[in-house]
């Protein structure tokens, strides 16, 4: 701990640091915790100053999260203390950490749905109160969307469960910035634009550089590495659950981040990879033409093959593989199938997971033809199937019996991979499936989804980032509800699918 | 990029208008049905639709309408009241006893009981029970005080109740002014006020609230609390109409309170619950009850089933709707 020389005299019960010039907005020593037997956090010190953006970097399940929960007030430490501006917090909470000016924005969605936008507002702001509250809210809140994302068409009077996956994260993170009476010093961004388009996430991170500029603080987590390197001042490095390196931004290079998080990243090894083993034509496995097409284009995919689609978010890539979903249980015009089907959801808190049952059953709800025993399910066959793909993708868990909820986000997402995987299912469709995902996990994912395409599954695969279409033998752009361009492997550049998605707007 | 538009998907604001018709349809469902209800009863006897013929038909409706109120503030928090018909059971004998005799020991012990619904809240919160169990247990609790109190039929309600619930007003009939102000008052509280907001929004996600610095265990209490309150007023309201008590007689209400708030578009979890709604669902439930059927020259003994019937045609058209929205 570098401060402990600075002078601590006693005001009010509560001590109290000064001697620093600049005083930290927030900062831990020696955070600890643990979740049973699950070390979360190992003895952290980490500290953010006043107008600096820090960002942070890690694995899922470094306990980058745990650390967040911690700062914000929503876990308190097994050991180690918390100071806000060199005053010690004994008891922190939220109610404290809010009125110290701490918010935070948690990777999963926290509006209530049944509610609308303005009302979701007044949830966070205890002086929104009396006599024309609802006006106050809904106009606090449309100014800060205004402020932020210049053009979004969000309504204050909107409820939450009527928006897009998308908008409900814009709105989450315009409520973050509203002013009532507390101040406002740090916020913390946890996968802030994992749902955004390119567009709007670029609006936000130059809000964050304006707020920032403004002498607040910042703590940016993001898998988006490029995101972090062009908008932090400083890096902190987690594994594990301790920090292995914290550094001015400029320090850093993409190379050195992803080394210093663990992950094995090679994005030339998979283009390479995918360039040589183009398979040869397999037998057709799903043509499909969306409902909006006017025009001949259409999607064919064979065998073997990763398709990619590609676009702005909600421009009709989920619709259009919920309905070749469809199509496979019941004949639909415009669509062929001609295998059996499985979907990775990418809303996976509402599409994807059961919040009761243990990660075993997660994983084994689409086999259950095969893991049947008699009349019953064999609990020893869903087991070894669990066990199989536990060591297969590594899901870390000690016990895959525990509830789903006890993993990390990334760890829920693969399990939802081997539900997919697991299947007989010989057509895979995935829904952005790697959003709010680790680099580590995702490479990780990207070599068991080329390898089973080696094997002859096909997968439809639609992301919002760019960097994963490198996977795919062929790319489908998307607007407006239509395919406008059809890219394959060589022809295949980031500036190509940004012209497309934008083109002809005008 | 500048002149581009902003994520202007198909998911967009011409989407979002055909959302939010589908809502104000389903929103309009439970006054469909109730207009429904009422041109049923007007072709089978026009007589029926007059001052009088209300005053008789909607006889019940406010304790009905109470009731639901109850059950609906315990819906919104995510739980379920299986108690409410005995507890408005208990609540009968208690105002045709103690209230009439002893007024001051009578509101003591109304005044306790509602108590110990916010105690239930409490527990239920603070243990982690399912409140179904908790209150399926209370339901005997309720129904042993009452017979205690009251072993057989008997007990006289207090004269200000009974003149009160024998109002006439000029032109329209009291169980309408009533339904109409229980409906005003309580979607004012639970819909407009900003804390009504926070008790909605704990049946909506509770991790959020507590995130943002609510405490989940007053919301908890104070839900429950509101339910004992408005089991409070259906068993005195019920007790004014009928005059004497019975320590069963509130025992059907359980599941008709319950009907009521979903007829009415509420949902069972997700704190989506409409109080407007909730009484015009139970004034549906009160009017299909026993005139419509009577006049149809259905025997009593079918009369719940045809009740039932018109819950299913319901929910099935909500479905309808919910399914084209989306």
């Amino acid at each position: 701990m570098p401060e402990t020389g600075a002078d601590i005299i006693r005001l009010d019960g509560a001590e109290k640091h000064f001697g620093a010039a600049n005083i930290d907005i927030t900062r831990l020593d020696g955070a600890e915790k643990h979740f049973g037997a699950v070390r979360a956090l190992a003895g952290v010190d980490f500290h953010v100053g006043a107008g600096e953006c820090v960002g942070l970097v890690g694995h899922n399940g470094a306990g980058k999260s745990t650390l967040m929960h911690m700062v914000a007030g929503t876990l308190v430490p097994d050991s180690g203390r918390i100071a806000v501006r060199g005053g010690i917090e004994d008891n922190y909470s939220v109610p404290r950490a809010q009125q110290l000016g701490i918010r935070c924005v948690f990777q999963e969605l926290s509006l209530c749905p049944n509610l609308s936008v303005a009302e979701n507002t007044r949830i966070n702001h205890p002086a929104l109160r009396g006599f024309g509250w609802r006006r106050k809210a809904a106009d606090l809140i449309a100014a800060k969307l205004d402020e932020i994302f210049p053009g979004h068409s969000i309504s204050a009077s909107d409820i939450a469960s009527d928006l897009s996956i998308g908008r409900r994260q814009m709105v989450e993170v315009a409520r973050a910035f509203t002013v009532t009476q507390d101040s406002l010093e740090l916020v913390i961004l946890d996968e802030p634009t994992s749902s955004l388009d390119a567009h709007t996430a670029g609006q936000l991170l130059a809000f964050v550089r304006r707020f920032v500029a403004a002498g607040k603080s910042c703590i940016l987590i993001s898998h988006v590495l490029g995101e972090v390197l062009g908008n932090a001042d400083r890096i902190v490095v987690m594994r594990d659950g301790k920090i292995v390196a914290s550094d001015a931004a400029k320090a850093f290079d993409r190379d050195r981040l992803v080394t210093t998080m663990g992950g094995a990243a090679a994005r030339e090894k998979i283009a390479a990879e995918i360039a040589t083993q183009k398979p040869e034509t397999g037998p057709l496995r799903v043509r499909a033409r969306p409902a909006r097409q006017e025009d001949g284009n259409e999607l064919v995919a064979h065998a073997g093959e990763i398709i990619g689609l590609a676009g702005l978010a909600g421009h009709g890539q989920t619709d259009l593989l919920l309905a070749i979903f469809a199509a496979a249980a019941r004949a639909k015009t415009g669509i062929e199938v001609t295998a059996p089907v499985a979907l990775v959801a990418g809303d996976r808190q509402s599409d994807g997971i059961f919040p009761q049952w243990s990660i075993a059953q997660n994983v084994g709800i689409s086999s259950l033809a095969r893991l049947r025993n008699g009349l019953l399910i064999s609990p020893q066959r869903e087991a070894e199937l669990a066990s199989f793909w536990q060591s297969k993708i590594g899901i870390r868990t000690p016990d895959m019996n525990n509830n789903i909820f006890s993993l990390s986000g990334g760890n829920q997402q693969k399990v939802l991979f081997a539900r997919a995987l697991g299947s007989d299912a010989r057509i895979v469709l995935m829904d952005d499936p790697m959003r709010g995902v680790d680099i580590g996990t995702k490479l990780e994912v990207y070599d068991l989804v080329r390898e089973e395409a080696g094997r002859g599954r096909t997968f439809l695969w639609y992301t919002t980032e760019t960097e994963e279409l490198d996977n795919c033998h062929n790319v489908y752009v998307f607007k407006n509800g239509r395919i406008v361009a059809n890219l394959g492997r060589d022809e295949l550049t980031e500036e190509k699918i940004i012209q497309s998605s934008f083109g002809d707007a005008a | 990029m500048t002149a581009v538009p902003v994520e202007t998907g198909p998911k967009s604001s011409s989407e979002r208008g055909a959302l939010a018709r589908a809502r104000l349809l389903r929103g309009l469902l439970p006054a469909m049905s109730l207009v429904l209800v009422l041109l049923a009863i007007a072709w089978l006897n026009p007589r029926a639709i007059s001052y009088f013929g209300f005053s008789l038909m909607l006889n019940l409706a406010i304790p009905i309408a109470l009731a639901t109120i109850a059950q609906m503030f315990v819906i919104a928090g995510n739980e379920l009241d299986l108690s409410i018909g005995t507890f408005v059971g208990f609540v009968g004998c208690v105002t045709a006893t103690w209230l009439k005799d002893a007024p001051l020991v009578g509101v003591l012990i109304l005044l306790g009981s509602i108590g110990v619904y916010a105690l239930l809240g409490a527990l239920i919160h603070l243990r982690n029970l399912p409140s179904i169990v908790v209150t399926l247990g209370m339901s005997f609790v309720w129904q042993g005080l009452a017979i205690l109190i009251l072993p057989k039929p008997g007990g006289k309600a207090p004269d200000w109740l009974l003149s009160l619930m024998a109002f006439k007003p000029p032109f329209v009939p009291f169980p309408i002014i009533a339904a109409l102000l229980i409906a005003a008052v309580v979607h004012f509280g639970l819909m407009r006020t900003s804390y009504g907001v926070i008790l909605r929004g704990s049946g909506g996600n509770e991790a959020a609230l507590s995130r943002a610095g609510w405490s989940l265990l007053k919301t908890k209490v104070v839900l429950f609390a509101l339910t004992g309150l408005f089991g409070v007023l259906s068993g005195m309201a019920l007790i004014g109409i009928t005059t004497s008590a019975d320590a069963n007689i509130g025992n059907g209400y359980t599941l008709l309170a319950i009907a009521g708030v979903i007829l009415g578009g509420g949902e069972f979890v997700g704190g989506r619950v409409s109080p407007i709604g909730a009484v015009i669902g139970a004034l549906t439930l009160a009017l299909a009850a026993s005139p419509l059927l009577t006049f149809m020259h259905i025997p009593p003994d079918w009369q719940v089933a045809a009740n039932g019937a018109i819950l299913i045609i319901v929910l099935a058209a909500r479905v309808l709707i919910s399914r084209k929205e989306r």
